[in-house]
């Protein structure tokens, strides 16, 4: 608590003087100064030194004493660990007091008390709290279990709390219910792959029942908790909607917008055309609309919310545009969400009183909120093709305002104006024109100057236009000397007589006088163009240009999908993924939405038009490039669905799964072994040859055996490989390898540019693949590569994406796309790459397991010409997350049992005989397949693996 | 969940520090004072994440509420919390100042403690609160005592209490309206919507069971299908169509879903029943029209008439109408038929009082501006005229059709309650552009 000195303040005459009062007999008095003690604390004064003298006032039967004194110790118990094993005695015995009050307060408090020693003691006291006859404590009791969780998770673990804890959602006290529940939804969240909160129809139902009875809070708990089980199928997410819908009346907020993430999620299973999945619907929007007459803060969530829905399913509020115009003493910050939302409900249907709106928001005081009107008069003119020319014009009226910022605004959306409907507005260029003096941001500028020579032919003074801003060029920003630059070559190219002097000149000051790279090389490729073939030239720099698309600012669909599943939390207010601002393990997990259960997801349903500008990339952008671009600009939009009859809904994991064992798990198997023997014996003949080889993986690399035992341990990445050779996508190579970083699988690349131009906006996007790679996040090249230049990039990777099986099962297909083209090439991954960190099984359950897998389920194969002993073998594996559960020696031979468990879960259990001086070692290995059925409980599935 | 919580005054000191994880830090207090209290510009976000530290704030006059936390919390429940705590902490020990936290904040801690418990918001109802937190200790309570309070504080019926006695059984309904409205200079409505409260105050002995009917379409237009078309066709036209409504958690939200009927058990003493919200056939209470000419580059004339739009009998009070004026305001000259009206300088307006307006009159006010001359390019924003007033009836139509009492277990029968009813409509923004 006390981390800054100058905090401690506090005279020694003052520590004496509450010494003595502490230690005084009258009650009243010794209160007084607990209060004191208690203010100092407060201001953040260290008041360490009264330890002893507080905690002898514990033993009081004043309540209220007895409280402030326990507010001390939760403060000051950590850094004077010693002394609070003083306050032991007292906690054990207020936790057997008649008064269920103080047993509760005993309780609570000593699980705020980070101190080991303390929690030992706390264990049995707890355990009977778990069980107390009152509810009251044991609501409490259950808090104190996540609090214990936090201080020593192992301990929670050993000493059963867990499953005490799951008995409480059974209690007949619904607090306790929804306590338990907050606690396991917690507990659950630092453990990804356990399965502690084990929801099945059952505890669904409990929830249910809860949820009807228990306060405001515990509602958004289970209501949260509600929101990540998966149902089984449509009838089931039905019945769960319409127990939930009820709460959407309800006062508190929070519990209204938790019901709508249960809803928004739950209905992606319901068939679009049942007649409740309409009725849903239109339940949705009041009470979204209600939530803009709550307080100022709570709107400000619920926009930033609705944001997302509306993103999401455009249909709910789609005639209420109304309830976002903005009033004049909102807070700014509910005024820009207002805005944004406002653009995106935008429609024909409502376009005219849109910007009547806008136009006046555009008068406004504050400068941020006037600018994003007058960029939302743009967008609509982009988006509502018939509004057009009315935003036009509302546009130059503005101008005419002659306010200095609403003219730069408006000059940049006239530019985007333009690229949406080139050749029809050039009449208002003269009024532009007009202001051109008055601009002093970069980016109007930079605008002001691209139409320029957009539309150089058509004003008469375009080169005296550009010569004058020709006159400061080296202190203008780099966009805007870019911008010059192919204005005036444009200039050039269609008034070649009397602007040589000037194409000269900008070619020259870009060239010669500015030790800006882009600029250079942009000024030596123009240069050079120009020289050789002025036709040429006049094709690439006059080209037609695609247009730009309707809708921009759009969140990415996958991100989007996990920002729905977090509706009502921080991530959906900061539109990041939790794993974006929340440290450690919690938040890492992915929430993705439940696939459609029919296949009624059409190619024209508004999800899929507006979600066909997946990543950064416009759609008209992306040349179309036949079936596997389609296939994989899609993959996010089409769920995994199988071909037979109705396909079971489920996440994509489990289909994955599904395929996985029909006939992708012998292979799997097969791959294993393969992997584990091919870098000694089989020599990588089998690969394509027209691909330079790709980078085969398994257990052979980790064994690395050529590589002394020095070697920093850490999980085992292969050499970097080629994956693209430069003569297959223009000038483009990229090498690169996949490694396990601190649990995140990356895949590492090195982009080479071997062309003559930039290359700028890279994305990267997989196809379905056997373990559901995906990118977890956009691939981050944040600035553009340079001729011969080359980039080092790491894309952390998840394994949340759809699953299809691959032939060979670690096949990757992949394609990058640069402003360029769009470039496919497929690669392996190791094997050891998607080997979790949590893979180590117990003693027990290994055993177990391995007994009960039947002899013919192994296979057996021999590695040759190790040596290492068995020790270092074992070491280094761990360092990829191959654990080593027993170690067994019989006749000179070591056999190690070691355990490894895939990100899908499936477990691998292997034995490894080593033969001191025989450098062969012999795997044995055990394939236990864990599948877990939404309903049913986990089901082991042995499979039989073939010997390779 | 939360990780802690904080109030500052308003030059940035603490007054309460509670820390309830372990991942918030010291230091968590002087980062929200350097960052938010202490920033020079305008606060843009009620949500603020400093190093990955997320601050929830909420202004109760010049006190600051922050909550802080490391994870991804439910945003919309920390804001409700923080209401709440406020409205705790009204109930304890009146408004909210920089005074009543120093003097209470044994209290408040106590409080704290209560309801957050690692982060977890409990139960947070005054009512069950006030059993137990007192502030004199529970030294004296009997053993049925303590357990009727857990029993109240963990229950299903939290928000009340066994045992409440009354001589007189009283109830009294308030059906709090305010009308929101945009109107363009031409008389066009832009927007409009009712957000309505009721209110309620029992006094009613033991553990009565309330249903409380009011003109809501649905439920008149069904009862018009099953029963007597003749009342139906009676009050069809009284009925009105509500948007959207939320109920007091007391509410029975599954049975309100189902047969769209609100029965409930009250807590003691006042809380808010309802709250709804409606869009269609509002009573707008007042009309305003405005002039505005520009005469030359230094007067203004500005000329507002108000139109009263209800029941001659009924009588509109605290009638205020707010003519914002430019900057640059040099004079005022105001010229008005009814009540006062001043220039305010301060305020940059003009304000116009009336106390009293029956229905269906009309009322004018003129005003000559003069302006300086300035040399700034920026035009005036020209703000919207604002008006104020309360009226004796509900603009949505709402009417309460009956509140029936049950208490089945003590001797006392609807009939036996004493009801007041009472309607009040008052502006909310109620705005016409000029």
């Amino acid at each position: 608590m006390c981390d800054f000195p100058f905090f401690s303040l506090v005279c020694t005459g003052e520590i004496f003087e509450l010494k003595a009062e502490l230690n005084s007999d009258k009650k009243e008095k010794k209160k007084e100064a607990v209060k004191k003690v208690i203010a100092s604390m407060t201001v953040g004064k260290d008041v360490s030194a009264l330890f002893p003298d507080v905690v002898n006032c514990m033993q009081t039967d004043n309540l209220e004493l007895k409280k402030l004194v326990y507010l001390y110790l939760m403060n000051y118990a950590k850094s004077q660990p010693d002394m609070a094993i003083m306050a032991v005695n007292t906690f054990v015995k207020d936790c057997e007091d008649p008064n269920p009050l103080i047993r509760a307060l005993a309780v609570r408090t000593m699980g705020c008390i980070r101190v080991d020693k303390i929690t030992e003691y706390l264990c049995e006291p707890l355990r009977k709290c778990l069980k107390d006859e009152d509810p009251y404590v044991r609501k409490t009791a259950a808090v104190c279990v996540a609090k214990l969780h936090d201080i020593n998770a192992q301990l929670v673990e050993d000493q059963g709390f867990l499953d005490t804890l799951k008995d409480l959602i059974s209690d007949s006290n619904p607090m306790v219910v929804a306590n338990a529940v907050a606690a396991l939804s917690e507990i659950a969240e630092s453990h990804p792959n356990s399965n502690l909160l084990d929801l099945n129809p059952q505890t669904i139902n409990k929830l249910l029942t809860a949820l009807n009875e228990c306060t405001e809070w515990g509602q958004i708990f289970i209501l949260d908790c509600l929101a990540n089980y998966t149902p089984r199928d449509d009838r089931e997410s039905q019945s769960i909607c319409e127990r939930v819908t009820p709460r959407l009346s309800h006062a508190n907020s929070a519990v209204v917008l938790s019901a709508v993430k249960v809803l928004m999620k739950f209905m992606e299973m319901l068939p679009k055309d049942l007649d409740y999945y309409g009725t849903l619907l239109k339940k949705l929007a009041p009470p979204l609309v209600t939530l803009l007459s709550a307080e100022p803060e709570l709107q400000y969530v619920a926009l930033r919310n609705i944001n997302l829905i509306v993103q999401r399913r455009p249909e709910i509020l789609k005639h209420e545009m109304k309830v976002f115009f903005v009033k004049y003493n909102d807070p700014i910050y509910v005024k820009l969400e207002k805005l944004d939302i406002m653009i995106r409900l935008a429609s024909q249907a409502n376009i005219a009183q849109v910007l009547a709106e806008l136009k006046e928001y555009a008068t406004e005081v504050d400068v941020d909120f006037v600018r994003k009107a007058v960029r939302a008069i743009g967008r609509c003119a982009i988006k509502v093709e018939q509004s057009a020319e009315r935003c036009v014009s509302t546009l130059l009226d503005l101008i005419q305002t002659k306010v200095n910022y609403v003219v730069q605004e408006a000059i940049v959306v006239i530019k985007d104006i333009f690229r949406k409907y080139p050749n029809k507005y050039e009449s208002v260029i003269a009024t532009l024109c007009e202001n051109l003096d008055s601009l002093d941001e970069p980016e109007a500028r930079a605008a002001m100057i691209w139409i320029v020579g957009e539309y150089a032919e058509r004003i008469d003074n375009a080169d005296e236009l550009l010569e004058s801003f020709l006159e400061g060029f080296h202190d203008e920003s780099t966009q805007v000397q870019l911008q010059l630059l192919t204005a005036i070559v444009k200039l050039f190219l269609k008034k070649p007589t009397e602007t040589q002097e000037l194409v000269q000149q900008v070619l020259s000051l870009a060239t010669q006088d500015s030790d800006n790279p882009d600029l250079r090389d942009r000024g030596y490729i123009y240069w050079r163009l120009l020289s050789t073939d002025p036709v040429a030239a006049k094709e690439v720099v006059l080209a037609e240009k695609p247009l730009i698309s309707e809708e921009t600012d759009l969140i990415e669909p996958t991100l989007l999908e996990e920002l729905i599943c977090h509706i009502g939390t921080l991530a959906s207010v900061y539109h990041k993924p939790p794993s974006a601002f929340v440290e450690g393990s919690r938040g890492v997990q992915h929430k993705r939405l439940p696939g459609s259960a029919g296949s009624g997801e059409s190619a024209d349903s508004p999800d899929t038009g507006s979600a066909a500008g997946v990543s950064e990339a416009p759609p008209a952008v992306i040349p179309s490039q036949g079936d596997l671009l389609g296939d994989l600009l899609n993959l996010d939009l089409t769920p995994p669905t199988t071909s037979g009859p109705p396909p079971a809904p489920s996440s994509g994991m489990q289909m994955g799964a599904m395929d996985l064992l029909g006939g992708g798990l012998d292979s799997l198997v097969g791959l294993l072994h393969a992997a584990m023997g091919a870098g000694f014996g089989a020599p990588p003949t089998a690969m394509p040859a027209s691909f330079p080889p790709p980078v085969s993986g398994g257990l052979d690399d980790l064994f690395d055996l050529g590589g002394s035992v020095g070697m920093p341990m850490g999980a085992y990445s292969p050499p970097k490989s080629i994956w693209l050779p430069a003569m297959k996508a223009k000038g483009l190579e990229i090498s690169g390898t996949f490694a396990r970083r601190a649990g995140v699988i990356q895949m590492e690349m090195t982009l080479t540019n071997k062309a003559m131009s930039i290359m700028t906006d890279f994305a990267i996007q997989f196809n379905r693949n056997s373990f559901g790679l995906a990118p977890a996040g956009p691939l981050q090249v944040l600035t553009p590569v340079g001729p011969n230049q080359s980039i080092e990039v790491a894309l952390p990777l998840s394994t949340v994406g759809p699953v299809m099986k691959m032939e060979p099962l670690t096949n990757l297909q992949v394609a990058v796309k640069n402003n360029i083209d769009v470039f496919y090439f497929s690669s392996q991954y190791p094997i050891s790459m998607l080997f979790v960190e949590d893979g180590k099984m117990e003693r027990q359950v290994f055993l177990a397991t391995w007994k009960d897998i039947p002899n013919d389920n192994e296979a057996q194969f021999q590695i040759k010409d190790c040596h290492l002993n068995s020790d270092a073998a074992s070491s280094k594996l761990q360092g990829s997350n191959v654990f080593t559960i027993a170690k067994r020696t019989v006749e000179g031979q070591d056999m190690l049992y070691q355990s490894m468990k895939l990100t899908n879960g499936i477990w691998v259990l292997a034995e490894l005989r080593v033969q001191a001086g025989n450098p062969n070692y012999t795997v044995m290995s055990r394939l236990v397949f864990v599948l877990t059925c939404s309903g049913a409980n986990h089901k082991d599935y042995k499979t039989e693996s073939r010997e390779v | 969940m939360i990780g802690g919580l904080f109030i500052y005054n308003h030059k940035g000191e603490v007054l309460i520090s509670r820390v309830y994880r372990d991942d918030i830090g010291r230091n968590a207090v002087d980062a929200f004072r350097v960052n938010v209290i202490h920033a020079r510009q305008q606060v843009r976000s009620p949500v603020t994440n400093i190093a990955r530290t997320s601050f929830f704030h909420v202004k109760r006059s010049n006190i600051w509420l922050a909550a802080v936390t490391k994870q991804n919390v439910n945003a919309a429940m920390v804001f409700e919390f923080l209401y709440k705590m406020c409205d705790v902490m009204t109930a304890y020990f009146g408004k909210i100042s920089e005074e009543n936290i120093k003097n209470n904040f044994v209290l408040i801690y106590e409080l704290l403690d209560e309801i957050l418990d690692f982060g977890y918001p409990q139960n947070s109802e005054t009512g069950a609160l006030k059993t137990f937190i007192t502030q004199q200790g529970i030294k004296g309570q009997t053993k049925e005592e303590q357990s009727q309070i857990t029993s109240q504080v963990t229950g299903q019926i939290g928000w009340r209490r066994e045992g409440i006695k009354y001589r007189r059984n009283e109830l009294f309904l308030d059906v709090l309206e305010s009308v929101n409205l945009l109107m363009s200079p031409q008389g066009q409505v832009l927007s409009a919507h009712v957000s309505g409260r009721v209110v309620m105050k029992s006094y009613l002995s033991g553990m009565p069971e309330c249903k409380f009917g009011m003109n809501d379409k649905i439920v008149i237009d069904k009862q018009g299908k099953g029963g007597a078309s003749d009342e139906a066709g009676k009050s069809g036209k009284q009925s009105i169509a509500i948007d959207d409504c939320t109920f007091h958690q007391c509410v029975r939200l599954s049975k309100f879903d189902s047969e769209r009927s609100i029965s409930f058990i009250p807590p003691d003493g006042e809380y808010e029943l309802m709250r709804y919200r409606t869009t269609k056939d509002i009573i707008l209470p007042f009309r305003v029209i405005p002039l505005v000419r520009e005469v030359g580059r230094t007067k203004l004339e500005v000329k507002v008439v108000i139109k009263s739009n209800f029941k001659p009998s009924l009588l509109a009070q605290k009638i205020e109408v707010r003519i914002p004026t430019p900057l640059n305001t040099s004079g005022v000259q105001v010229i008005c038929m009814k009540g006062k009206a001043k220039y305010k300088a301060s305020e940059n307006a003009i304000v116009w009082k009336i106390k009293r307006m029956a229905g269906m009159k009309e009322s004018q006010i003129s005003a000559e501006i003069e302006l300086l001359p300035t040399n700034d390019k920026k035009k005036w924003a020209r703000p919207p005229i604002s008006m104020n007033f309360e009226v004796p009836f509900a603009p949505s139509g709402l009417k309460v059709r009956y509140l029936k009492v049950f208490e089945s277990k003590l001797n006392y029968s609807d009939h036996d309650v004493i009801k007041w009813v009472r309607y009040i409509g008052r502006s909310g923004i109620y705005e016409t552009r000029c």
